[in-house]
């Protein structure tokens, strides 16, 4: 038989087909956990500490049970024995220092915003109510929250039975690694030496969607819905933490609004949720606010970068060395300590040079934990690699397009082995770059910013570049295995032909707004040469689709869809076995073309909707085939993917109020094969504004005291459509050759880049005033007090004296080390 | 408890609420109508966006007792006899949504804003759904959607062919009482 693919008369593979999710979307008919709610649901309220650093004295709960409507209200110490500690899968050390992270503080809390309590009661009002009539002691302790303090050996200390609030130290050297030279040495020889402290503030993921979860203990099993990302990690994890045997928990992921990282967690509320569900034997509903969700759910990002550059005089880079601290808050999340390792394998990005050194040490302080966020340690690394280029470029008074251009890997280089030890299959800078150059007419944008300099204008122009390129297909199995990480990279996925032709596909992977109904109907559907329309997906359901590793990191594609084109062709395979016997031929004389099985040379076939009727009767099935068509198949990816793009930004600064405009964005990516360019798109237009926001708009600011006062929409700044500009994007289409779609993953892609191209554009409209860096977001009192400072620091350095920069919020440098 | 009797999609329902229910609690949990979600405590996400006598409202910020004698429509009475509103087909055209969560509080400021605007330009379009916050889509193909129902649902339309988007009737004015969708009629 002739193997697979097969090409149908007009393939589904990069057809923009619209979204079969959306018709339910767009007129209400959704399934969100906060939608359900079993006969008999009771709703719990979470007490969360007002403190940043305290030990707990006291609870007394005794007026809030006896309140109206109240079931339990339940303490940490009531469930120190049963709650477990949330798991960390990632202990990136042997030596990493990792807490008790209990669900429910027993003696102390460490951040503000951790769970002391919680009320089951009859409305999700009442227990509010009761709430307020729980009275806690706290005996303040000392809160740490800057993470250079947090790390230094005198600081107090976020958990005094670890001695320390560095929990690990991970080090990645090219000379150890046999990647590379001497990065020390290699600094100490460079003709030109750029060295610059980057602070990745920190983010909230802030999906649409407050979490929530419901737990329905009656029945043979627990169910359990959550607005998460991970059912299949989720219910491993209740399982391991609890100790409620896996078989008895099916997790559903209904309806997801949104994630970005932000519902890839085992959270607190899920374990309190189950243990409250258990304990009263009737479906527990927990739904949170949004103000809930901004103090409690995990945060992202939070680094401080130290980078050191070394160069030749011609714009040849030459070594990097990093030195980062990483805010891990309170406690260990599930793969918190290994989001700067991710950053770690990308620091070099499209570049090639002889040295590398990374360094990071993760640092306890009192506020939020943080873990993954759109990216995940990559966006960290790429805005600091692109925002150095652009200094070595004005170091040297080149254009930073040209050192790019010089230090790139070119295409005629791929596969390329990378100094952080990668290999990159394929890719095409010089492509992306051309073309993204012309979309944006960047020659008339430098010639335009020529001439404003030179008048003098109130507003300037800017424009930044950032070259990228990102890891997908979270991961090779054995790679995860050798960065400590403790699960597999694998994906499955079955595919079942139903008696009437009709496909059911089985996904582990489990979508938030990813498409992956749409993405994976038309994998199949080209597989199998079956309709489009006749094709479902199964996914986020443990029950339905019993095993997977879940979607993050831009792995549903590049790895789940391929495990299910993997499942497609073993379809095929014993669809042709079952031909060849009802057609009385040689399975070797069939050929498989849009669905049908034909015998070489005749007009004889069947149509796999017919085979897959026989499969199912079995009155006369070949010697060894089982009844029914289906297969199923797990896939573990043998390299990562590496999309990359080119992404071009203009903005306007205003130097007399510090506002920026983005004038225009420009993005070409290449995401390799494209399986739906609509999805693409739009994937990209979420990136671009996730990315954009972290440039301009978007930090989570704490108080002295540990209270984070960004903990609404009205406060932290999700921009608007009034806030983003129109975006212009194209594609270049270079496959990956590492799985049998060619396809390298989206998801992160805009994120990833965008944030260094506005930065570098904000810093390239002011340079010529001596600003040398904004400290993001780069608001308007941002820009405005690094303007304000450089030229008062030229004024002084004219004078020779005078009066320094009034106030200094830390949010500025203008230049060099600081 | 206070009594009230509203009409919603259509429907009339008279029910006792709490003094402090808001509107989208009383939809979602008394009446069943989960189509209006809530995205955030503070009115800034607008996921919660009804009409109420034809107007939007963020419906976490009027309470119950606020619509007592008043016409509150959700997005579930847009689509009729399994035909999509323009916009609703709109936003499913122009790939305008990917979780869907902020989809049909931004679909009825949508309406809202065309009723008020027939046919606005990109940026009145960007300044009508600045009270909607979409964290998936950047807010380009929303903005495209709009765009693209305004031309489908063309000026002067009536509230039934809005909702129908089968041709028009002329409409004497452009007054926002003329253009208000009552659900189920």
């Amino acid at each position: 038989m002739t193997a697979t693919p097969v090409s149908p008369s007009e393939p589904e593979l990069g057809r923009a087909r619209k979204r079969k999710e959306d018709a339910r979307l767009v007129t209400g008919r959704t399934r969100w956990t906060d939608n359900m709610a079993p006969p008999g649901t009771v709703h719990l309220a979470v007490l969360r500490s007002p403190v940043a650093h305290a030990g707990i004295s006291s609870i007394d709960t005794s007026e809030a049970r006896r309140m109206s409507g109240v079931h339990a209200v339940v303490t940490g110490a009531d469930i120190a024995q049963r709650q477990g500690s949330l798991p960390c899968a990632w202990p990136v050390t042997e030596d990493m220092k990792a807490p008790d992270a209990p669900a429910m503080a027993v003696e102390s809390v460490n951040f503000a915003g951790e769970a002391v309590a919680m009320v089951a009661a009859r409305s999700a009002a009442e227990a509010r109510d009761a709430l307020d009539a729980i009275d806690v002691d706290y005996e303040d302790l000392d809160v740490v929250l800057d993470i250079e303090s947090a790390a230094r050996d005198d600081s107090p200390l976020v958990h005094e039975e670890l001695g320390t609030n560095r929990n690990a130290t991970w080090t990645f050297d090219s000379v150890e690694a046999g990647t590379g030279g001497d990065v020390e040495r290699t600094l100490r020889d460079a003709e030109v030496r750029v060295d610059r402290t980057f602070r990745q503030q920190r983010l909230i993921p802030a999906f649409m969607e407050p979490r929530s979860v419901l737990v329905d203990p009656t029945g043979e099993q627990y169910t359990v819905w959550s607005a998460t990302q991970v059912p299949h990690i989720l219910r491993t994890m209740i399982a391991m933490t609890l100790g409620t045997p896996e078989h008895k928990v099916r997790v559903i992921a209904p309806d997801v609004g949104g994630g970005f990282g932000g519902k890839l967690q085992v959270t607190p509320e899920e374990v309190l949720t189950f243990l409250m569900a258990e304990q009263l034997g009737r479906p527990v509903k927990w739904t949170e606010s949004r103000s809930e969700t901004m103090i409690s759910g995990h945060h992202g990002r939070d680094q401080v970068q130290r980078l050191s550059l070394a160069a030749r005089s011609d714009g040849t880079v030459t070594g990097l060395k990093v030195d980062l601290l990483a805010d891990m808050g309170a406690y260990l999340r599930l793969v918190s300590p290994g989001v700067p390792i991710l950053g770690a394998l990308m620091f070099n990005s499209i570049y090639k040079f002889d040295a590398y050194r990374f360094t990071c040490t993760n640092v306890f302080t009192n506020k939020t934990p943080t873990d993954a966020y759109r990216g995940a340690g990559r966006p960290e690394a790429t805005f600091a690699i692109e925002r150095m280029m652009d200094e070595l470029a004005a170091e040297l008074d080149m254009d930073p397009m040209e050192v790019r251009r010089k230090n790139w890997i070119g295409h005629e280089e791929f596969p390329f082995d990378t100094i952080a030890g990668l290999t990159y299959d394929s890719g095409n800078y010089e492509a992306a770059t051309d073309r993204a150059l012309e979309m944006f007419g960047y020659q008339q944008l430098r010639d335009e910013q020529v001439q404003r300099r030179q008048r003098g204008d109130t507003v300037q122009l800017g424009i930044g570049i950032s070259t990228f390129t990102e890891m997908c297909g979270l991961a090779p199995s054995r790679v995860l295995g050798s960065l400590s990480y403790g699960a597999g990279g694998w994906e499955h996925s079955q595919v079942r032909v139903l008696p009437t032709g009709k496909v059911e596909v089985v996904t582990g992977t489990s979508p938030h707004g990813q498409s992956h109904v749409t993405a994976w109907s038309q994998i199949v559907s080209d597989r199998l040469g079956v309709p489009f329309e006749d094709i479902e997906v199964l996914h986020g359901d443990t029950q339905s689709s019993p095993r997977g590793l879940d979607t993050y990191g831009s792995r549903s594609l590049a790895v789940g869809g391929i495990a299910a084109v993997q499942a497609s062709d073993k379809v095929v395979d014993k669809a042709g076995k079952i031909a060849a016997h009802m057609l009385e031929c040689a399975e070797q004389d069939l050929e498989f073309t849009e669905g049908r099985f034909a015998v070489r040379g005749t007009d004889k076939g069947v149509g796999i909707t017919d085979v897959a009727l026989a499969a199912f009767t079995a009155h006369d099935l070949p010697e060894g085939v089982e009844p029914n068509l289906d297969a199923e198949a797990s896939y573990d990816p043998e390299n990562f993917s590496f999309p990359h793009g080119t992404h071009l930004c203009a903005v306007e600064v205003d130097t007399e109020t510090g506002g920026v405009r983005i004038r225009s964005y420009v993005c070409v990516d290449d995401v390799g094969s494209v399986v739906n360019p609509l999805i693409v798109e739009g994937q990209v237009h979420g990136g671009l504004a996730q990315g954009i926001a972290q440039a301009l708009y978007e930090e989570a600011v704490y108080d002295d005291d540990g209270t984070l006062t960004t903990a609404t929409f009205a406060d932290y700044l999700v921009p608007s459509a009034m806030d983003l500009p129109e975006f212009r994007t194209d594609r270049t289409e270079t496959e990956a050759t590492s799985n049998p779609l060619g396809v390298k993953g989206v998801g992160e892609a805009g994120t990833i880049a965008s944030t260094p191209a506005v930065v570098n554009a904000v810093v390239d409209a002011i340079r010529h005033y001596g600003v040398t860096d904004v400290r993001m977001p780069c608001s308007p009192q941002r820009v405005w007090r690094a303007l304000s400072e450089a030229r008062s620091s030229s004024a002084t350095a004219e004078s020779g004296g005078g009066l320094g920069p009034s106030d200094s919020d830390g949010g500025l440098t203008t230049g060099g080390d600081r | 408890m206070p009594r009230i009797t509203v009409d919603v999609d259509g429907t009339t329902y008279t029910d006792e609420v709490q003094p402090r229910t808001l509107l989208v609690q009383y939809l979602r949990e008394q009446l069943g109508k989960v189509g209006t979600v809530v995205g955030c405590d503070t009115s800034n996400c607008g996921a919660c966006t009804v009409h109420m006598d034809g107007q939007s409202v963020k419906s976490c910020s009027v309470l119950a007792v606020q619509a007592d004698g008043h016409e509150v429509t959700t997005v579930e009475a847009l689509s009729q006899e399994g035909r999509l509103h323009p916009l609703q087909r709109a936003f499913h055209d122009n790939h305008a949504l990917q979780c869907g969560f902020c989809t049909p509080g931004m679909i009825m400021q949508a309406l809202d804003l065309l009723a008020e605007n027939p046919e606005p330009d990109d940026e009145q379009i960007r300044e009508g759904l600045e009270g909607n916050l979409c964290r998936c889509t950047g807010y380009q193909n929303i903005v495209r959607a709009v765009r693209d129902a305004s031309e489908q649902m063309r000026p002067g339309a009536g509230p039934a062919m809005e909702r129908s988007g089968e041709t028009p009737a002329p409409r004497a004015s452009a007054e926002r009482a003329d253009t208000r969708v009552t659900g189920g009629q």
